[in-house]
């Protein structure tokens, strides 16, 4: 993972002197709040509501042992307790006080965390998928590209009041584990013809009123024009993108309004007196950045220890662990181990702060210090001998992270909702709790396979419900919590946005019309191995809105 | 409206002169991009220093034919978060290698003014007394950057190789 | 948010509270009749015009030392002169996430 030097340490710190400055002349009255918002959503400090919320940015979805003890003790400390995972790969605090903020923000810089550019009309955090560094299919870590990237946006003199948010996603392999195409812009490592590798540059993505899929630009970038090819696009979109409407000023409005071919030309034209100035990257520059990445000084290890086989032909449990959380890793002998937030009943993504220490332990015995958090409201250990799989499952066991539902129609992404959020119209959390309970049975949901319920408790889709197999979207309808249901949505490398099933469903029915989509599924699918999605993908919506909404 | 020039309160030598207005002699104006435009070659030669007050939703483009006849180009900010000026004063810096003044109008605020340097700017009309004041102290809060601008300090990324100059 | 004095004209169906979240911690706070902010519903000035409703919000706008966000919320009189919020979100706002917090065993 990134070790920060000196100068990221120095431009933190003085980012923390500024919040503190600024945070004084707000509780003071000399800075309005009017002038004083949008200074405190560029360090991610939001109004919800009950409290102020402090979203933490974790770059690339990477904490060491280090930040994740630090985020428990802000979680005592500042907060109550816990922790909320996000679908970009950050972490949330909900019971924020304002004036105990530069000292939560101080103590996060003193680990090399903050939550800069995390909220505001600037460039929010870079994600990449979970797997980053260790997956067997990456031609390479997009993470030192998403560093690059990252520094260059933070605190851009240019870029930091633009039309609205921007989300770029980096991506290095042909399975997309990171959501490329809803992200304003995408960077996709691949190779071409000759073998050399470069970037897949997409635009014009997002979810919210108007979804949009990205839309390609550049096939292929080289890698030395990462920083100006990105800069192009964004001073594209910070002179051409819309500032009368708020619902009208992402970037996707602008491509789908020039068309991407018009687009791409005012970027190349504006890329072309840039592109051999001062943001041409030379390898060195590259190597320099890339060298501050530690990796595991791996042992060489047999692939399939023994020891393995054997207390999984014992172990149903274990086995069931292995096949549900474990998958390949690039090294051999070791293995990435998928720990579901997502318990029965409970508040997906949300971590308490005693969790997070215990996970920090183990992080520290099994996974050589390192923790990541994916979109999907997950974290995994990227570093797992294989040969520690069991006493690890045992140990994660005795704290109830073996929950072997990753995947399954219970590991449901949700954004917090009415209940914690400002914005929604409607509850997303209890929605998800209900259908975790009606679906606690593991054989079912191993029965039903791979499906993703999406859940947003209102139109900015924080809960990526357009890319859901089943998408539910929290309305309100005269004063009721009302529920749109899409089907068919993916977010993966086949992206594609989901089908409106029928008219709206109450609350109360919601977790039943769950059931029913579940049920019509069994009764549709050609195989049990043809998986949810593709029954919608080959029949539409049609066969399962008659199903559902035939005794409604 | 205090004007700041080289982290300093100064007075203003430049005269706005409205559409319909005659132009002084010898005297530091300012004039709109519309009038400016409308015979920039008379106004070109006039005997003072001219500079032209041009709008954020207009390409610099545009003016770019005229840029070493000028002494100086106001960008403006209607709200601070509205920040296309940026865009326009690194455009007229760094692509047009516009030597001018740059100067910002509208809602200049404090917390912009490292933004605003980094851009370009090196003359602010400041909203608020207390900012202009507090200037320097704002202006220099961050001694790490990231970006490579024409403001000429060196990136960290640069730095951590070695690269000599200002940070 | 929408500020409430963006509306041309401001409607009201029933009674209204001015609510907003108070500055230092983000807590939930309502206008009372004496022009602070207090923490309690029933301490809160209730008005049933609209014209009383936009003049209220426009000092509570104004005083964002203390309270941000204010806006015009829904209230329930019900008989006794007990004041209940009108609607799920000012429920919610009042009596906090409608699910059990995870529990914080060793906060």
């Amino acid at each position: 993972m990134y070790i920060y030097d000196a100068f990221d340490r120095r431009l933190l710190a003085e980012r923390v002197a500024e919040f503190r400055d600024q945070v004084a002349r707000r509780l003071s009255g000399e800075l309005t709040e009017e002038e004083f918002k949008p200074l405190r959503l560029m360090n991610g400090v939001y109004l919800q509501l009950h409290a102020y919320m402090l979203r933490i940015a974790i770059p690339y979805g990477t904490l060491s042992t280090r930040q994740l003890r630090k985020l428990a003790e802000i979680a005592r400390k500042y907060d109550r307790g816990y922790g909320h995972f996000t679908t970009r790969q950050n972490i949330q605090f909900h019971w924020i006080k304002l004036a105990e903020l530069p000292d939560a923000v101080a103590e996060l810089a003193s680990v090399g965390m903050h939550g800069m550019q995390t909220s505001g009309n600037n460039v929010r955090n870079i994600t990449t998928d979970q797997w980053a560094g260790v997956a067997p299919d990456e031609i390479e870590d997009p993470r030192i590209w998403a560093e690059l990237i990252r520094q260059h946006v933070t605190l851009h003199p240019e870029f930091s009041f633009m039309p609205r948010k921007f989300k770029i996603a980096v991506g290095a392999s042909s399975r997309d584990r990171a959501a490329l195409r809803i992200h304003d812009m995408a960077l996709r490592l691949h190779r071409d013809a000759s073998g050399k590798t470069g970037f897949e540059v997409m635009v014009g993505g997002g979810l919210g009123r108007t979804p949009y899929l990205a839309q390609t630009i550049k096939p292929f970038l080289e890698k030395r024009d990462a920083l100006s090819y990105v800069e192009a696009v964004l001073r594209t979109y910070n002179q051409f993108g819309r500032r009368d409407n708020i619902w009208k000023a992402r970037i996707k409005i602008l491509v789908h309004d020039l068309g991407a071919e018009a687009f791409a030309k005012e970027v190349e034209a504006e890329w072309a007196s840039i592109k051999d100035g001062a943001l041409a990257l030379e390898p060195i520059v590259v190597a320099e950045i890339a060298s501050r990445f530690r990796y595991p000084d791996y042992e060489a290890l047999d692939d399939a220890p023994p020891q393995l086989a054997e207390l999984r032909r014992k172990d149903r449990g274990f086995d069931a662990w292995v096949n549900n959380c474990v998958t390949n890793h690039k090294a051999p002998g070791y293995a990435i181990v998928t720990l579901a937030l997502k318990p029965e009943g409970g508040t997906p993504g949300d971590c308490t702060a005693a969790q997070m220490d215990k996970l920090a332990d183990l992080a520290d015995r099994y996974s050589f210090g390192e923790i990541r958090v994916g979109h999907e409201q997950n974290l995994a250990l990227p570093h797992v001998a294989q040969r520690d799989l069991p006493a690890l499952w045992h140990e994660l066991n005795a704290i109830g992270l073996t929950r072997t539902n990753v995947n399954l129609i219970s590991d449901i992404i949700s954004c917090p909702g009415l209940d914690y959020c400002s914005l929604a119209n409607a509850r997303s959390i209890p929605i998800a709790q209900e259908i975790t309970r009606r679906f606690h049975d593991l054989d079912r949901q191993r029965n039903l396979g791979r499906l993703h319920i999406n859940i947003s408790g209102c139109i900015n889709a924080c809960g990526h419900h357009h890319v859901g197999h089943i998408g539910i979207l929290g309305v309100e309808k005269n004063g009721e919590e009302f529920y749109q249901i899409t089907l068919g949505g993916k977010a993966d490398e086949n992206a594609v946005l989901g089908t409106l099933m029928g008219p709206a469903v109450p609350y109360a029915q919601v977790a039943d019309v769950v059931e029913d989509i579940a049920a019509a599924y069994l009764e549709l699918r050609q195989r049990p191995d043809e998986l949810f999605v593709d029954t919608v993908k080959r029949l539409g919506v049609e066969p399962f809105r008659e199903r559902v909404y035939a005794a409604r | 409206m205090p004007l700041v020039e080289n982290a300093r309160i100064v007075a203003d030598r430049y005269v706005y002169v409205g559409d319909d207005e005659a132009i002084p002699e010898r005297v530091p104006v300012i004039v709109t991009a519309q009038r400016f435009l409308a015979d920039p070659d008379t106004l070109t030669r006039r005997d003072g220093s001219l500079g032209v007050l041009w709008p954020n939703n207009r390409r610099v483009a545009e003016l770019a034919p005229w840029l070493g006849h000028l002494a100086m180009v106001a960008l403006h900010f209607p709200k601070f978060r509205d920040g296309r000026a940026y865009s326009q004063a690194r455009l007229l810096r760094e692509t047009y290698g516009f030597r001018g003044m740059l100067r910002a109008t509208g809602d200049v605020l404090r917390d912009q003014f490292h933004f605003l340097l980094r851009a370009g700017f090196d003359s602010f009309e400041v909203k608020k007394q207390a900012d202009a004041h507090a200037f320097a102290e704002a202006a220099s809060r961050y001694s790490v950057v990231y970006q490579p601008t024409a403001d000429g300090r060196t990136p960290a990324l640069r730095r951590r190789l070695g690269e000599a100059g200002p940070g | 948010m929408t500020s409430p004095l963006d509306q041309k004209k401001i409607k009201i169906a029933g009674p209204v509270v001015i609510t907003a979240n108070r500055v230092g911690d983000g807590a939930v706070v309502y206008r009372s009749p004496d022009g602070g902010w207090t923490t309690e519903l029933g301490g809160a000035a209730v008005v049933i015009d609209a014209d009383s409703a936009r003049a209220l919000a426009e000092v509570a706008v104004g005083d964002d030392l203390n309270a941000i966000g204010a806006y015009i919320a829904p209230v329930k009189l019900l008989p006794g002169g007990h004041v209940r919020p009108g609607n799920l979100r000012e429920l919610i706002r009042r009596g906090g996430p409608t699910i059990e917090l995870p529990a914080p065993l060793d906060a």
